[in-house]
């Protein structure tokens, strides 16, 4: 495909092309003039070498500090392509065309001079493209293509606006949400997807979008994308193209396998069972705000955490450890009572050392204290290590029963289901508050009735909060 | 009753409306407009456009002076980002002034193990935020100006921005020496710096943003802007250390009112504004669309640490071992805050070698931060059967392991 430009650029191998500088010194034809020229004849597309533009000050070098883009990546306009840096002062460099990266000139912490190629692009090899080169020099604006629709300038690029005619959808009709009202790439895929009722492929260009997506955010913007399945009649059936995203297991998540493969070898049994909160609401209810005006948020753990502690007292077997060939049993003395966090790193079980020696309020001091330390990710090890027992209390985010796995090197933990309404004899719903809750023990060396009667004290202590009271050390 | 036909032109169409009663005409006619607008704004007719932008655009064509009303770090980054992001400043200039309760700022490619006291920040809750502009490090607070000059970027000019702070306090207090250097710091007595200046370039917006030290608390600046890390090597950029004082010290009647009532009127003058000083709540989200976003990104760990440049750190320390002094020797490369390469060599009668090949392979790809490795090591403790000797020398290891990130 050649361009006819009135032989001004002789046809050179790797010719680059001088795009329109951004203060407008050029005069706009001789710059479309020196435009576009192509490799050898016989190219996918035409490759332009995209120069480091005037950055102002009489700034001649700059340092390359990060590349946004790496070969074979595709970008949009406006996309950010790197960072450079110059004496205090941080720039980011922005694409001006749509295409694929073919060649990055420069590597990181290099020094690149003011002028010289960036990078290479590869643009799509369409027809259109030099019409709209010839079209350019008519309109106002290097940046936008204006488009009179109806009274109302619609700002779009014109690979948006192929786009839009590629699929017969009328600018006027798409809620832009770009700056200035431009309507951007994935305004045209939004529209299309209410039309449709397909699932449209990805943005293939989100992977360059700095920092680098996980498969989580990319999930959920998938979902956000494909409606309801409301069947209309479509013009086009867009192909899904999403593809599986596969990475090593690293760090954090590598040793969880390590700790659950071991916890797994624990042979377990578990053990459910209800318990009626509603003197215990009632309690705490009462507790809260003399609590609160202490400076501590008062919630039910500490509660669970005390009356466990207090079985504990009368079966020290599930506050014990086995060693590891079995041979010995180690009956812990103090109660490290663990609490299974879920932090942005992932499940954490700080734990609060001898619960046996506190009292509730103490218990609640220490939970603040863990709790803000884990939302903020600045759990030591002294929190996360020494723990006995642990506590789960999966229900406040939901659940009723669950199968919790023990953490070696304890024997047994509970997980503790939500709170639930209750029906009375005459079938209505009574105000009741019930809670379930699911032990796991290592059989090695507990037995179910063990375990139960364990749970049998704790259920009691938390139905009558008075009678904790009497034991409360 | 009265009845009348009131034109009105709104929305570049003309109405008649029928009013009934005895009313003004004018006053209907405003209150007639004034309804449709607020329906109009209320049915969001109005393409997505913020409100704060609109204000500009009605107002102030030329320019403003902004002010924070708040004192967050993140909250105020965001600002700056956003009015890069949102306000066209083709034909206009902005100034914001703001200032912060006590918090480090990195520029946009340092490395802040290198840079602060990570440490002393955490035990004194004071907060790490990497703003996008170059340069090098600066503590915040409640006695430093911050100052940020928003141009086209045809207009960017530091020194110019310079001089309207060095002529405003020359004009308050014409004894004080205060000079711009070709660094773009102030300098104070030719000695003492009071102000750095760092910069950021979009595509058609820059702003340039220098700080200005008033009161602020000298000691713990020079505590948290010391590092603590032995061994970093990178090709971050390093902040240039200097002797600063505080205009305070030199001259006790200033404050940071005084002084940003200053700069302001300057800034007033040399660009002929007549508008007042503008009061800015960078929370506002329905005046800031999208300032919410912006604000929580720069708190992330990925952007703070995750945006540090690849480094290689070479330490070693001691380990109470029965009869010989024994060292464990580290060598970590890390890249955008990921351990890449690890080798942690512990003599092996102390600990067993298994153990620390497990360790060496499990810390490649963690975060290099002391949360993610104490979990990490938690996490291995369990998986291996423990004595309390071994727990405790676990134990040691990580705490020693930490305190380096």
């Amino acid at each position: 495909m050649q361009l006819q430009n009135s032989g001004y650029k002789k046809k050179i191998k790797n010719v680059s092309m001088v795009e329109p500088c951004p203060l407008g010194r050029h005069s706009r034809t001789t710059h479309m003039l020196k435009m576009f020229h192509l490799l050898q004849p016989g190219n996918p597309g035409p490759i332009f070498q995209f120069k480091l533009s005037d950055i102002g000050e009489g700034i001649r070098e700059v340092t390359v500090k990060e590349w946004y883009v790496k070969e074979g990546d595709k970008v949009s306009q406006f996309d950010s392509i790197c960072e450079v840096q110059s004496d205090k002062a941080s720039v980011t460099i922005t694409s001006r065309y749509d295409g694929v990266i073919r060649k990055l000139h420069y590597d990181v912490d290099s020094i690149a001079l003011v002028g010289t190629p960036l990078v290479d692009i590869e643009t799509e090899p369409t027809e259109g493209t030099s019409k709209d080169v010839v079209e350019t020099p008519a309109m106002s604006h290097e940046e936008h293509t204006h488009q009179e629709i109806k009274g109302h300038k619609t700002q779009a690029t014109p690979a948006v606006r192929r786009l839009a005619m590629e699929n017969n959808i009328k600018l006027s009709e798409v809620v832009a949400t770009g700056k200035d009202g431009r309507i951007l790439k994935e305004d045209i895929l939004n529209y299309l997807s209410k039309q449709t009722g397909a699932i449209l492929p990805p943005t293939p260009y989100q992977e360059i979008q700095p920092p680098p997506p996980s498969a989580a955010p990319s999930a959920a913007k998938q979902k956000d994308r494909a409606p309801p399945g409301v069947s209309r009649p479509v013009s086009h059936r867009p192909v899904f193209t999403g593809k599986d995203h596969t990475e090593p297991l690293k760090g954090f998540h590598k040793a969880m396998v390590k700790t659950m493969t071991a916890a797994l070898k624990i042979p377990h049994f578990g053990y459910c069972d209800e318990v009626d909160m509603s003197k215990l609401v009632r309690l705490r209810s009462e507790l809260k705000d003399l609590a609160e005006a202490r400076g501590i948020k008062l919630t039910y753990m500490p509660f669970f955490m005390k009356a466990a502690s207090l079985g504990l007292l009368q079966y020290p077997i599930l506050n014990a450890s086995l060693d590891d060939g079995c041979q010995n049993i180690t009956y812990k003395a103090a109660h490290n009572i663990g609490l299974a966090m879920d932090t942005p790193q992932g499940l954490l079980v700080p734990n609060v050392k001898n619960v046996q020696m506190l009292s509730i309020f103490d218990i609640a001091v220490e939970l603040n204290r863990l709790l803000s330390l884990g939302t903020t990710g600045q759990l030591g090890t002294s929190d996360l290590t020494g723990g006995t027992f642990t506590v789960s209390n999966i229900g406040s985010i939901g659940g009723t029963y669950a199968k919790p796995v023990i953490l070696p090197p304890e024997v047994s933990i509970g997980a503790l289901g939500k709170v639930l309404p209750r029906f009375n004899s005459k079938g209505e719903v009574v105000k009741a508050h019930i809670m379930n809750v699911s032990w796991s023990a290592d059989h090695r060396i507990i037995d179910g009735a063990t375990m139960c009667r364990f749970s049998n004290l704790w259920k009691s202590y938390l139905e009558n909060p008075a009678t904790m009271v009497l034991d409360l050390k | 009753m009265c009845l009348a036909l009131v034109s009105v032109r709104l929305f570049n169409c003309r109405f008649l409306i029928r009013v009934k009663g005895a009313l003004n005409i004018a006053n209907c006619r405003a209150m007639i407009i004034r309804t449709c607008s607020n329906l109009y704004v209320k049915t969001q007719l109005i393409r997505q456009r913020s409100t704060f932008s609109a204000l500009l655009d009605e107002s102030w064509q030329s320019g403003a002076v902004l002010k924070s009303l708040s004192t967050n770090i993140y909250e105020n980054l965001a600002l700056e980002d956003w009015i890069q992001e949102h306000v066209d400043l083709e034909s206009r200039s902005l100034l914001l002034l703001w200032r912060n309760m006590p918090a480090a700022v990195i520029g946009r490619h340092q490395n802040p193990w290198q840079e602060c006291h990570l440490g002393l920040m955490r035990e004194k809750g004071i907060p790490l935020a990497r703003r996008r502009s170059g340069g090098g490090a600066v503590y915040h607070d409640l006695g430093n100006i911050n100052m940020t000059f928003f141009t086209s970027k045809k207009q960017y000019d530091r020194q110019r921005n310079l001089r309207i702070v060095t002529s405003a306090l020359a004009e308050l207090r014409p004894a004080l020496d205060v000079r711009a250097t070709e660094r773009f710091d102030i300098l104070l007595n030719e000695q003492f710096k009071i102000s750095g200046s760092a910069a950021r370039l979009g595509r058609t917006v820059a702003y340039h943003h220098c700080t200005l030290l008033c009161a602020a608390d000298r000691s713990l600046l020079s505590g948290v802007l010391k590092s603590t890390c032995q061994g970093i090597k990178s090709n971050a950029t390093p902040s240039v250390p200097s002797p600063v004082k505080n205009l305070a010290d030199e001259d006790p009647t200033l404050d940071c009112e005084i002084i940003m009532d200053a700069v302001a009127n300057r800034y007033i003058r040399d660009f002929g504004l007549n508008g007042p000083l503008i009061l800015i709540n960078p929370t506002e989200e329905l005046r800031h669309p999208g300032i919410h976003r912006l604000t929580q990104e720069l708190q992330t760990w990925d952007w703070v640490f995750g945006k540090t440049p690849k480094f290689t750190i070479d330490t070693c320390f001691d380990i109470p071992h029965e009869a010989v002094r024994s060292k464990v020797i580290l060598n970590m490369e890390v890249k955008y805050g990921i351990i890449e390469k690890c080798r942690f060599e512990v003599p092996s009668a102390w600990l067993p070698l298994h153990m620390c090949e497990e360790f060496n392979t499990l810390l490649v790809g963690s975060r290099f931060c002391p949360s993610d490795t104490a979990a990490l090591f938690v996490a291995v403790s369990r998986a291996n059967p423990q004595t309390c000797d071994l727990q405790a020398k676990l134990n040691f290891l990580c705490t020693k392991l930490t305190a380096v990130m």
